[in-house]
């Protein structure tokens, strides 16, 4: 079943003061985008800087209305004012920044703060709030300062925020862009933890082609509409058209496609580095 | 000549308090003028403030930093020539950005340097140009740029006082593939055109791989490694115990390698890797 559906959405920023003699000047940052994602998907979505991805990730919450076009979360519409709440529990959105997602002094209370605005019963909280910071691997943490913590584990904690408000989708924009190795590792094992055994829907915008990989499905777009869309393998294998629009493949996939054109014997393009090991041994040896 | 030397840096945080945090412990390193450095290291692991002891932003608690053989706190009053000697792009400088047009943001150091017109000029248009910023956006206010160009402003506007150092503190984070290699490129370019001392901090390894000819790792406030680029990625078990990586390609050659195929083990780029096992096939008659 469909759990986000947008049909022909279009979004264009309408300057306030003047608005009758620009409109037909203002450039479309969506334009007629539809797409679809099922519940319990992953769902990379890939697109070079000003693409309008971010946009997409606005209007899956209802922060951003469309101009044109429908958006449907769990079948509302989201221009149905009186169903913003109602879309904003069902769709929890996590920001690049850590640090600027964190509103408590401590790791519980801040996971706390959203339950707590949902006006859930204290006993309730306290269940959710201990089941998100498990989820997330942060349990031990939860009486700690966030300030004390590493990126990743911060980045994790605003995860846990989001957890606790119990949604069945999690849209994440670049949630790794400011971490260290490691902490892009943590975080991305838990999206993908939470997508598995929680069932939970995964909306993931990214910059890294190597966290795209083990999506169900990758989402490409390009200034303001969807260029491709597939499985990783589909969209990965197409590499020239994914460099034409300012976009890369794995380092892996990268070697692959390079060693093919220069005529040694690879059928399929890798995306992970264990096949492409694999497969060059069968070349090398 | 080494154009920064460090010896025995420490930086203490909330010194005699409960807070009292050792940021950067007992650094020594010194740096030839004209090395591009990477470093690298988990969050939190001193690299920040180890850079802005660098030029003076921050005291250290103990120990000394000499940029051209100069002590830098020699004479406190004269620190602010130091700020001009080694440039430091913080994170995501975009945000501070605010002058009415792109050439009065760039042109703003230089103007603090009691430099002629004609001079402030020459180095605005010149540093545009290192950045690749389009000339026709100098008239622009740099609130009308799109993100990218906003980042390559904010670089150009600390490359315009011509510093010795430049100092880039995460310049690629949040952009594209494309933006990031072409940032990359030019900045790599710029070391070389002029011949600087570039560090470059980050926390991608394959970036850090890429551009770099030495690199330095830290890990809980000490310096752990320093050595050329391609020997601190042939310690891939020693990276990762300090939270690091080593490039996805670096990895895959190494496991090649562990299973006997004969390929040099200081792989650190995809062109490089296609090329050494193209060659290695040709050898053996099987391309």
């Amino acid at each position: 079943m469909d759990f986000i559906t947008a049909q022909n959405l279009v979004f264009r920023y309408i300057d306030e003061d003047d608005q009758q003699e620009n409109i037909a000047n203002t450039r479309n940052v969506l334009d007629d985008v539809s797409f679809t994602v099922e519940k319990g998907e992953f769902v990379a979505l890939l697109g070079h800087n000003g693409c309008g991805k971010s946009t997409v990730a606005k209007h899956l919450n209802a922060m951003l209305l469309p101009s044109g076009g429908k958006l449907y979360v769990d079948s509302i519409d989201t221009t149905d004012e009186s169903e913003d709440f109602a879309i904003r529990r069902k769709v929890g959105l996590v920001l690049q920044n850590p640090d600027n997602q964190l509103v408590a002094s401590v790791v519980e209370e801040d996971v706390a703060f959203g339950p707590e605005n949902l006006g859930v019963e204290p006993k309730e909280i306290r269940r959710r709030v201990d089941s998100a910071l498990r989820a997330v691997d942060m349990y031990d943490y939860r009486n700690q300062p966030p300030h004390k913590l590493s990126g990743g584990q911060k980045q994790r904690v605003a995860i846990a925020g989001i957890i606790a408000m119990e949604p069945d989708c999690i849209v994440l924009d670049e949630p790794t862009a400011m971490l260290d190795p490691k902490g892009r590792e943590e975080v991305m094992s838990t999206i993908k933890r939470l997508n598995k055994e929680r069932g939970i829907t995964i909306v993931l915008i990214t910059h890294y082609m190597d966290e795209a990989v083990d999506a169900d499905r990758v989402i490409v777009m390009d200034e303001g509409k969807v260029l491709t869309s597939g499985t990783p393998q589909e969209v990965f294998s197409q590499v020239e058209l994914l460099k034409r629009h300012r976009l890369d493949v794995p380092q892996v996939t990268e070697l692959c496609y390079k060693l093919k054109a220069r005529g040694v014997n690879i059928d399929t393009l890798s995306l992970h580095s264990d096949e492409c090991i694999k497969k060059l041994l069968e070349v090398l040896l | 000549m080494s154009a920064i030397k460090v010896e025995n840096l420490c930086c203490t945080y909330s010194p005699k308090t409960p807070f009292e945090r050792h940021a950067v412990k007992n650094v020594s390193f010194e740096i030839k003028k004209g090395d591009f450095v990477g470093l690298i290291g988990h969050t939190g692991s001193g690299k920040s403030t180890l850079v802005q002891m660098l030029n003076g932003l921050i005291k250290p608690t103990s120990g000394d930093v000499y940029i051209d053989d100069v002590n830098l706190w020699e004479n406190p009053k004269e620190i602010r020539e130091f700020r001009f000697k080694v440039g430091l792009v913080f994170q995501y400088p975009e945000y501070q950005l605010f002058e009415e047009t792109v050439y009065k943001d760039i042109a703003f150091g230089p103007s603090n340097m009691g430099l002629s017109e004609e001079e402030i000029r020459e180095r605005v248009f010149r540093a545009a140009k290192f950045v690749g910023l389009d000339y026709k956006l100098l008239n622009k206010s740099p609130f009308d740029l799109s993100g990218g160009e906003k980042r390559r402003a904010a670089i150009a506007g600390v490359i315009a006082m011509d510093p010795q150092v430049l100092i880039l503190d995460e310049p690629t984070a949040g952009l594209d593939p494309v933006g990031r290699n072409v940032l990359l490129s030019q900045i790599s370019q710029y070391q070389k055109s002029r011949n600087n001392t570039v560090i470059l901090v980050s926390h991608s390894m394959e970036d850090v791989a890429r551009v770099t000819n030495k690199v330095m790792v830290m890990n809980k406030g000490e310096l752990k490694m320093f050595d050329d680029t391609k020997k601190v990625f042939s310690n891939a078990r020693e990276l990762t115990q300090m939270g690091l990586r080593v490039p996805q390609i670096t990895k895959v050659v190494e496991s090649l390698r562990s299973r006997g195929v004969n390929l040099p083990d200081d792989i650190l780029t995809v062109d490089r890797a296609v090329y050494e096992i193209t060659e290695l096939l040709k050898k053996e008659g099987k391309l």
